[in-house]
């Protein structure tokens, strides 16, 4: 992938865009435009806006442009024995670290390596008047003024254009093994429970299907001495997790509206579960679902928890949940500031913002 | 406002203030404020209008509608340990001291998780989580004494933040009253809440945008075991690249402290730890786990250590020598303070690559200012503490130290690091804002600010300077390396 600058470019046509009022639909590498409300707008096309811009492996730190494939990065940080954490979703197609990021979506490790969110240092924005910002930085710690640069993880575009962003890599684990155990839901729910209260090497804990995966990161002694402990067979090893990761499992097939669920790990069987999928060792469950989204999202809200209606939806039930009054005067008051004209992503998250 | 107006004005937000807090938790005599003047920055003290002690959410609530309602401005305030002058009170607003919000709302081992109030000091989270085989992560070197609202408000680090992270990646959520007095949610019980993130943005934000009142932290299993090696050096250039070393072989140690000569004399002088204090420099080097992991993590540590050539390298027998080991880190600043009647801790974080062109510039102001400077040094996260030594007896010098602070941060942030990696700017650092920052993200701050409190009521003018400010500290300022004004001489 070329490595090219074009954030002046970026600039002028969301200077210009602003001026008109046009809404803008930001576009990295499409990956995830299904994710979310649709936007309709002028394309602002960040994936052209391309390269890694600084690496230096003992820094622990990662600077790319916001187009960069995240399938290049992980390329460069693999070769330094590194990796991305989060481990990012690419779904069907090749997805960026700026989508990445704005997505703030995580993958199977995310429980124990964190979210974008986490790893992100700083950032180079692009707002709502064209203006290019810098937030945070490139070093592990930093409380200097507030951390809009972690305000942005999730915020899908809305709030700005992410154009580069620095991120703290860490060591790849020397071994990586993949156990699978027969296990219901509900013994699989206990055994993750007890395992995430020792100091199991875990960086993937799931069930399907009637069968618990699991999977181990660390030093070889570690991970042989757990693997021993847990049991169960190796099942499809590192392919499981892929497949997990990129929504590539038969489950995720079904042309039927998926919720993504963000629970509390203990949570037992919701009413509104009809098939499911039960990932970080619990705490998000993937549901196929009979109840209207109300009940679902009542039930979820009871708990502390929140839905979104992550693919398939009618375009019409709001894809994600709704906030109360304070939150939503928050949200907005922040769009007013980070984008005054109303056009960067208008409505991808919620209608108002 | 003349003494008796002032005095009146007092009496009657006393008044009402009463009304809605049980007991006598307004406090408005001189002796009773004193005590409140300063937090762990005692070189800046301003003794507040009145200090409120709420015993509850609904009493939080009421004395934040009282304020919103008079404008009257608002300073939080957890144990008053915060070395940033955050704490620091308004002449003519409370201060509202959360300390005796301090009950452990729960603790749910199923969950890995905590519910607080924002008094309950940082290491009585872990104390309590122990039976459950839990612990709660950051760990700031106050932890025995400082309180989770202040580690919130501070986005606190510790020594084991590389591996473990900030205060930031140890939240799942917080209770927030805002200005107004009405409360909200921040996260969620899952591993993110809907919407924008407001828990990273509140995290770290020095008590501008809300007052928490209760907080959920993430509680992780404690490490089968810990074992620490210490490595001396001839050099300080090698120390650095030994810490280089060590992460190129793909080692994430628990922590990883390096300190200088002067401090590391300091510290043996006063605990004994047994350091070798002929060395440059130390480092100690900390891995955690399982058994078996740990013992092949510190052989691999113990190599990488001599091959980078450290002059020695001890691995602790036990727990009683990792301790002792660790002794010297931990009293590093009392060591300090016992060589000199005064000092001042330098937080700048830089990548640590330009660690040597740093420690040579800082030993540079040292020797032009006549001031000694020790350096304590998070070498694994790149988080620097230069301390300061100076006597405030000694007429200028406070100020003159003051200055030398202010030329290391500037270096922080032209080698691309920044001001502050974990004790926040407060007021201590805020004319170093305007060389980390542009006009224009001050004023995004600013903005930012102006969503969660309008009237700007929420610790004033601490954090983020005025543009107006900026202009008058001007001749300082720094962009990208550069010097705005170069042909001005810095001191």
């Amino acid at each position: 992938m070329a490595d090219r600058d074009i954030a002046q470019e970026l600039a002028e046509q969301v200077l210009d865009a602003a001026g008109r009022r046009q809404p803008l639909r930001l576009e990295g590498l499409n990956s995830k435009d299904f994710y979310g409300h649709a936007v309709q707008g002028e394309p602002l096309q960040l994936g052209g806006h391309s390269g890694i811009t600084s690496y230096e492996p003992t820094e622990l730190v990662m600077t790319a442009r916001a187009g960069t494939p995240i399938a290049e990065i992980e390329a460069a940080l693999a070769a330094n024995g590194q990796m991305l954490a989060f481990e990012p979703p690419s779904f069907a197609g090749e997805a960026s670290i700026g989508g990445a990021v704005a997505s703030g979506l995580g993958g199977p490790r995310r429980p124990w390596g964190g979210a974008p969110r986490d790893l992100l240092l700083g950032m180079t924005l692009l707002d709502g008047q064209g203006r290019i910002l810098r937030f945070g930085g490139q070093v592990m710690k930093n409380v200097a003024g507030y951390d809009l640069s972690r305000l942005m993880a999730g915020a899908l575009g809305t709030l700005g254009a992410l154009l580069e962003v620095s991120i703290k890599v860490l060591p790849a684990p020397v071994v990586e093994r993949s156990l699978v155990l027969n296990l219901s839901r509900d013994r699989a729910l206990q055994l993750m429970r007890e395992l995430a209260r020792q100091p199991a090497p875990l960086s993937g804990a799931c069930h399907l299907d009637d069968q618990l995966h699991l999977r181990l990161s660390g030093n070889a002694a570690s991970v042989a001495a757990w693997e021993k402990q847990i049991g169960g067979d190796t099942g499809d090893g590192d392919d499981f997790w892929h497949q997990l990761r990129n929504h590539g499992l038969v489950f995720f097939e079904s042309e039927r509206p998926l919720w993504r669920l963000s629970l509390p790990p203990v949570t037992a069987r919701l009413d509104c579960e009809q098939q499911t999928l039960t990932d970080w060792a619990g705490s998000q469950r993937w549901i196929y679902s009979s109840c209207g989204a109300m009940e679902i999202r009542d039930e979820v809200a009871k708990i502390g928890g929140h839905a979104i209606l992550f693919r398939h939806g009618d375009g019409k039930t709001p894809v994600f949940h709704p906030l109360d009054s304070v939150r939503e005067r928050l949200h907005r008051g922040l769009k007013q500031t980070f984008d005054p004209q109303g056009i960067l992503n208008p409505g991808r998250q919620y209608a108002s913002i | 406002m003349n003494e008796i107006e002032r005095a009146r004005q007092r009496e009657a937000l006393a008044d009402r203030l009463r009304a809605v807090i049980n007991g006598p938790h307004v406090l408005s005599s001189p002796q009773e404020l004193k005590p409140y003047e300063c937090d762990g920055l005692a070189a800046y003290r301003v003794v507040p209008l009145l200090v409120v002690l709420p015993g509850s959410t609904e009493e939080v609530k009421a004395t934040l509608r009282i304020c919103h309602a008079e404008g009257i401005a608002v300073v939080a305030r957890g144990a008053g340990t915060g070395l940033s002058g955050g704490a620091l009170p308004h002449e003519d607003g409370i201060l509202l001291s959360l300390a005796r919000l301090n009950r452990i709302v729960s603790i749910e081992p199923d969950n890995c998780c905590a519910r607080v109030q924002p008094g309950v000091r940082n290491l009585a989270i872990s104390e309590a989580a122990k039976p459950h085989g839990l612990y709660y992560a950051p760990d700031p070197s106050s932890q025995i004494a400082c309180s989770i609202g202040g580690n919130v408000a501070e986005n606190a680090g510790g020594v084991h933040c590389l591996k473990y992270g900030l205060t930031v990646n140890n939240l799942l959520g917080v209770e927030m009253i805002t200005i107004e007095g009405e409360r909200v949610t921040l996260g969620g019980g899952g591993l993110d809440g809907p919407g924008y993130d407001l828990l990273a943005l509140i995290t770290g934000s020095e008590g501008m945008l809300g007052i928490v009142v209760e907080v959920m932290v993430k509680l992780l299993p404690i490490p089968q075991r810990a074992q620490v090696a210490l490595a001396a050096f001839d050099e300080v250039e090698t120390a650095g690249r030994a810490v280089a070393d060590i992460i190129a072989a793909g080692i994430l140690p628990a922590g990883l402290e390096m300190m200088d000569n002067p401090s590391l004399r300091a510290a043996e002088d006063f605990v004994h730890a047994g350091y070798p204090t002929d060395a440059a420099a130390i480092l100690l080097c900390e891995v955690d786990g399982g058994n078996e992991e740990v013992s092949e993590d510190i052989a691999k540590v113990r190599q990488r250590l001599l091959d980078s050539g450290a002059s020695e390298v001890r691995t602790a027998d036990d727990d009683t020598e990792r301790a002792r080991f660790w002794a010297g880190r931990k009293a590093a600043f009392p060591a300090v303070g016992r060589i000199s009647p005064d000092y001042y801790c330098m937080d700048g974080t830089i990548p640590r690559k330009h660690l040597p062109h740093v420690l040579s510039e800082i030993a540079r102001y040292s020797e032009e200012s006549g001031l000694r400077v020790a350096n304590v040094f998070h070498a694994g996260d790149g988080n620097l503490h230069p301390l300061i030594l100076y006597d405030a007896n000694n007429p200028g010098e406070l100020e003159l130290a003051e200055e030398v602070g202010g030329r290391i941060l500037e270096l922080c942030v032209e080698v691309g690091g920044t001001i502050t990696g974990e004790h926040g700017v407060g007021l201590e650092k805020i004319n170093q804002m305007c060389a980390q920052f542009p006009p224009e993200e001050l004023q995004m701050f600013h903005d930012v600010k102006a969503v969660f409190d309008p009237k700007g009521l929420l610790n004033p003018g601490k954090a983020i300077p005025t543009l107006n400010r900026c202009a008058e500290f001007g001749a300082m300022h720094v962009k990208a390396g550069d010097l705005r004004f170069p042909h001005l001489e810095r001191f």
